[in-house]
Formats: structure tokens, C-alpha cells, sequence
């Protein structure tokens, strides 16, 4: 089970997701030490491995780095779920093998610190604490076979680039 | 079929002879930039995954900006990881330091950028090159990487929206406060993943700089791309920059060509405007927000540190004194001698400014420039989010280098109509 860490606010962007004040490294562990901090400085203290985010429209608008998804990723969050994410975030989620949800009522069906758990072949996400089931879109299956190939580089390769 | 302009040059790229919105391309990339925040973890990736080659050696333009000269010793590790996968690679295009400059200024100016062509870049202002009728678009390092190995990419065609501006600028209002009033009008993802086509009258008294300052901003409302169509204006700028003379495709949207909606704007009511914090969509006329004191002035950046943009500030700035501390960051090594042998630093220096080296310092919160906290910075950058240009509790305001400039002089949001 992972608790939900609930940012109702729309476009939270790649500033506060990863500050551009680290991105002097690509290095996946110094980044998460930072991740979301310019938005709610504790969340690298409080989060678990396993633990989800949530957010409004527009998720991680803002700058093409991928060190976003890898600070979050970093942080062991499995998943982030939206309304709507930002274009350049979502293919660099879907290109690192990191399987983001859109769902336009997760945001109001979750409270924060809700348990939940994720059937992502289903599309169904179980608050289990608000005891209510979400149905989600999954990802389109070109973007499922990404994921599952570990990446676009491994997707490439097996393509024989 | 008809197609939008975006429309057609993804279908050449794709090798197809149509495609539609929503449809799913692998494209052919003409040109890949490359910088020195995104492209060292794509390199570190080739590597690891042994696919540690280049398309094309040609095809690849490489400057280092974000942190050019390097800031700290970090830094400094990524520029050098950059400077030996590019010679390793021989890769021909290559603006290290004392060439190196703000990448979508440079690659233009160092004719890079051609119409009906295809470019990616590592950036997310990638997008300013559809000023010159090509797609263009930022990814993450991922998909350069990918870009960087194969040359091709995928793809989903974007809808298209079309903003159609009527009438001519007044005196004292630009591009920036165009491209400001409209995403104002539309919101930060109210172009999500989509295409914004810019047409209409008023782009005839646009020069490419002052277009490349609105296609550059195109990501602030969420578009993959913002494209402008080819005219007399796109072409003089060509022949003047382009070093290889090979002919270029022109493509153009079709009249019946269909957009997903259209928005009007009457370019000869507007007026200066200001993106509040923290999104660029809280714009309002200057008006609604002058006498708002400041502590610093930034005039530089992808968007508004052009010669044309200097030359602007320098008008407003000339035999006049800065009450806040000013920094002015021309945006390519070339626009720096222009400035230069302008005499433009001389008006800047005269006022109180500070001239830096091109670098996107301090716009995304690198270095030069950075904010402490409480305070506020009047930018002519292109992004305002929390935290932007330093302290998480500072703020920025973004604005026209002309608004930036007066602003500077009164130490507070001013109108800069009174001294253009």
C-alpha cells in the first residue's frame, strides 16, 4: 500500500518539481535529495518508497529536464498521477520507463495521506482509506511497450539502432 | 487533404504524403542542439547502453549556455563530458567558449536554422526556431539521446491553433508583450501539447528577432511548437545568416487547412504588459501594475537578449541613471561586439548597468543574477514559476526589454512609453 501526497494546485512546474539550482548534476540520488522542494520542503523527509503524488492540470510545465522525473523517480515515488501533465514531462516519464497516471478526478477522490493501490493493467486506482475506485485511461500501448522494454534507449535498441 | 504548416513538414519528415492530429510519426530530425544541462546525462546513457555513436556528425550543434563560463566545479564536469563525447565524435559544430552562446539565438545566427526542416533540442525554448517556418520542438534527454543515435524520433501531430494578429504595434509596445497578451488570454496549457501558428498583418513590422521572442514562448502556454510562415522578412534574415546556400523547402498552410480554434487579437490596443509571479499567463497591462517597487532589472535571455532587443534598452537607458541594480546579458558573442561597436555599453555602463558574458545565467536561477529572498526582479526572461531566479520567496516579473529598462531608471514597474 502507498499513501498519497496530494498537491491540488494546477501546473506545478520543473522548478519546483527539481530547482534549477541543482541541476549542476545528473546524478538520480543528489537530485531526489531535493525533489519538490521549492513546493513543500519536507517531502523528501516524509515520503517512502512506494509513495504516490498527486496533482491538478498541467504537472511538471516548465523546462524539458528530465532531471524532474529522475528526482521524483530518485525518490522511489511510484507514480505520479494528474489531471494533466505537460507535454515535454510526460515523454521524458514515458521515455525513462516511468509510468505516470491521468486521471481528471483522482485529485478530488484522493486526500492527502490517503492509502491506495494501483492495478495498472485494470486502470484502476483503490483509495483504500476513502474506500472509492478511480478508473484511469492506461497509457497507449506504443507508450506501454516503452515502459516495458525498460526506456526508449532498450525500446531503440531492440529495434537495432 | 488539407494541411497546416506544422502538418506538412512533419509529414515530409515522416516520409509521408499526409498526416493528421493525433496520428503517431517517427520522424526524420534535420538538426539536433545540444547544450550543457540535458545533453551530458544523454551522452552518459549512449554510453551505458553501448550505443555510443551519432547520426550525423553535421546534423549536431553543440554550445554549452546554462552554466557557460562554468559556475562551480559541477558544472564545470558536465562542460568537460560535453567537450570530449564532442571530439570524440568529431562533431563539426561546436561554440565552445568565446564562440558559445545562448542556444536559440546562436543557431539561428550562426544559420543553423532553416525552413521545412525538422530540429530538436535538449531545451524546452527549443520551439523559438518555428519563427523561421521549420517545427521545432524540446524533449528531455532521453529522447536526445535517441535523437543523437538514430536521427529520428516519434512523434504525435499536434492540433493547430491559430492566433491571428491585426492591426500594427504602437510606440512602446513589442513582440513580448504580443506573446504575453496572449498567453494571458489562453492560460499556461491552454496550447497543450498543440501547435500555435502565428499569422496576420502586424507581423509584417516584425523583424526575426521580434518573432523569435513569441515562437520562443510558445512552451509558456504548453504548445509542442510555435510556427510562423515564410515571407520577404524570414528570407532576408536567411540570406544573411545561412552558410550553406542549398535550397530550403517552403510550406505553407493551406487555406482551408483546419485549426482546432482561432483567437483575434488587435495588435494596434495593446499595451505594454507584465507576466505577475509566478506564471507568464498572470499578464496585465502596465497599467494595472505600475509603481511596484523593484530591486533588480535582468535584460537578457533566449527571449529578449537580441541586438534588437539591446538597442531598445539602450534607447530607454541613454543619459539616463539605473536606481536598481541592472544586469545586462547580450545573448551571443556576436551580439556582444555589436553592442560593442554600437557603443550600446557605453549608454549601459554610463546608466549604473553591469554587462555580463553571454550565459543564461541568471533566467533560470544559474548564476548572475540571482534573487534573495523578499526580492523582486523585472526580466525580460520568459519564465516567472516560484523560485525561478533564486530564492523560492522572491519574485519576477516579466516584461519587454523596453519595460525592464524604464522600470530599472524608476526602480519600479513604469510605463516605458514615456522615455521611447
Amino acid at each position: 500500500m502507498a499513501k498519497a501526497y496530494v498537491y491540488k494546485r494546477d501546473h506545478i512546474n520543473t522548478d519546483e518539481i527539481i530547482p534549477a539550482r541543482y541541476l549542476n548534476t545528473d546524478n538520480e540520488q543528489e537530485l531526489a535529495k531535493h525533489c519538490m522542494e521549492d513546493l513543500d520542503k519536507d517531502f523528501v523527509k516524509k515520503v517512502k518508497p512506494g509513495d504516490i503524488i498527486v496533482a491538478g492540470e498541467d504537472f511538471g510545465c516548465g523546462s524539458s529536464r528530465e532531471h524532474a522525473v529522475w528526482a521524483i523517480r530518485g525518490a522511489k515515488v511510484q507514480t505520479v498521477i494528474a489531471k494533466s501533465f505537460a507535454r515535454i514531462f510526460y515523454r521524458n516519464a514515458i521515455n525513462c520507463g516511468f509510468y505516470i497516471i491521468e486521471s481528471a478526478d483522482a485529485s478530488e477522490k484522493i486526500a492527502d495521506g490517503d492509502q491506495i493501490e494501483i492495478d495498472y493493467k485494470k486502470g484502476v486506482i483503490k483509495n483504500v482509506t476513502g474506500k472509492k475506485e478511480i478508473k484511469f485511461n492506461p497509457l497507449p500501448d506504443f507508450a506501454v511497450e516503452i515502459i516495458n522494454n525498460g526506456g526508449l534507449l532498450e525500446h531503440i535498441k531492440k529495434a537495432g539502432a | 487533404m488539407s494541411m497546416t504548416i506544422t502538418e506538412k513538414i512533419l509529414a515530409k519528415s515522416a516520409g509521408l504524403k499526409e498526416v493528421k492530429p493525433g496520428q503517431l510519426i517517427d520522424a526524420k530530425i534535420d538538426v539536433v542542439m545540444c547544450h550543457d544541462v540535458t545533453t551530458p546525462a544523454a551522452i552518459s546513457m549512449l554510453t551505458e547502453k553501448g550505443i555510443d555513436k551519432v547520426f550525423d556528425a553535421e546534423k549536431i550543434i553543440v554550445t554549452p549556455d546554462h552554466f557557460q563560463p562554468a559556475k562551480d566545479i559541477a558544472s564545470a564536469e558536465l562542460h568537460k563530458r560535453l567537450d570530449t563525447w564532442v571530439k570524440r565524435h568529431k562533431i563539426k559544430n561546436y561554440y565552445k567558449i568565446g564562440k558559445a552562446g545562448v542556444c536559440h539565438a546562436l543557431l539561428p545566427e550562426q544559420g543553423h536554422i532553416r525552413p521545412g526542416d525538422c530540429i530538436i533540442g535538449g531545451d524546452s525554448h527549443t520551439c523559438t526556431y518555428g519563427a523561421f517556418a521549420a517545427f521545432s520542438t524540446g524533449i528531455g534527454s532521453t529522447d536526445l539521446a535517441a535523437a543523437i543515435a538514430t536521427g529520428k524520433l516519434w512523434f504525435k501531430v499536434p492540433p493547430s491553433i491559430k492566433f491571428v494578429l491585426n492591426g500594427k504595434l504602437t510606440k512602446g509596445v513589442f513582440s513580448k508583450d504580443v506573446i504575453l497578451a496572449v498567453i494571458g488570454r489562453i492560460g499556461v496549457d491552454g496550447a497543450l501539447y498543440k501547435a500555435m501558428e502565428f499569422v496576420g498583418p502586424a507581423l509584417a513590422d516584425m523583424s526575426m528577432e521580434a518573432r523569435m521572442t513569441m515562437t520562443n514562448m510558445a512552451i509558456e502556454a504548453g504548445a509542442k511548437n510555435g510556427i510562423i510562415g515564410f515571407d520577404k522578412i524570414t528570407q532576408k534574415y536567411l540570406d544573411e545568416h545561412l552558410k550553406d546556400k542549398k535550397p530550403y523547402t517552403v510550406f505553407e498552410s493551406d487555406k482551408d487547412a483546419k485549426y482546432e480554434s482561432v483567437y483575434e487579437f488587435d495588435c494596434s490596443k495593446m499595451e505594454p504588459m507584465v507576466a505577475m509571479p509566478h506564471l507568464p499567463s498572470n499578464a496585465v497591462p502596465i497599467g494595472d501594475c505600475a509603481g511596484k517597487a523593484m530591486d533588480q532589472a535582468y535584460i537578457g535571455s533566449c527571449t529578449n537578449g537580441r541586438i534588437e532587443d539591446l538597442r531598445i534598452a539602450a534607447k530607454v537607458l541613454k543619459n539616463k541613471q539605473v536606481a536598481i541594480r541592472t544586469i545586462v546579458v547580450p545573448v551571443t558573442p556576436a551580439v556582444w561586439k555589436q553592442a560593442k561597436d554600437e557603443g550600446l555599453f557605453d549608454i549601459f555602463y554610463d546608466a549604473g548597468c553591469v554587462i555580463s558574458a553571454p550565459t543564461c545565467g541568471a533566467c533560470l536561477g544559474g548564476f548572475m543574477g540571482i534573487l534573495a529572498a523578499g526580492e523582486k526582479c523585472v526580466s525580460t526572461t520568459n519564465r516567472n514559476f516560484v523560485g525561478r531566479m533564486g530564492h523560492p520567496k522572491s519574485e519576477v516579473y516579466l516584461a519587454s526589454p523596453a519595460t525592464a529598462a524604464a522600470s530599472a531608471i524608476e526602480g519600479k514597474l513604469t510605463d516605458p512609453r514615456k522615455y521611447i
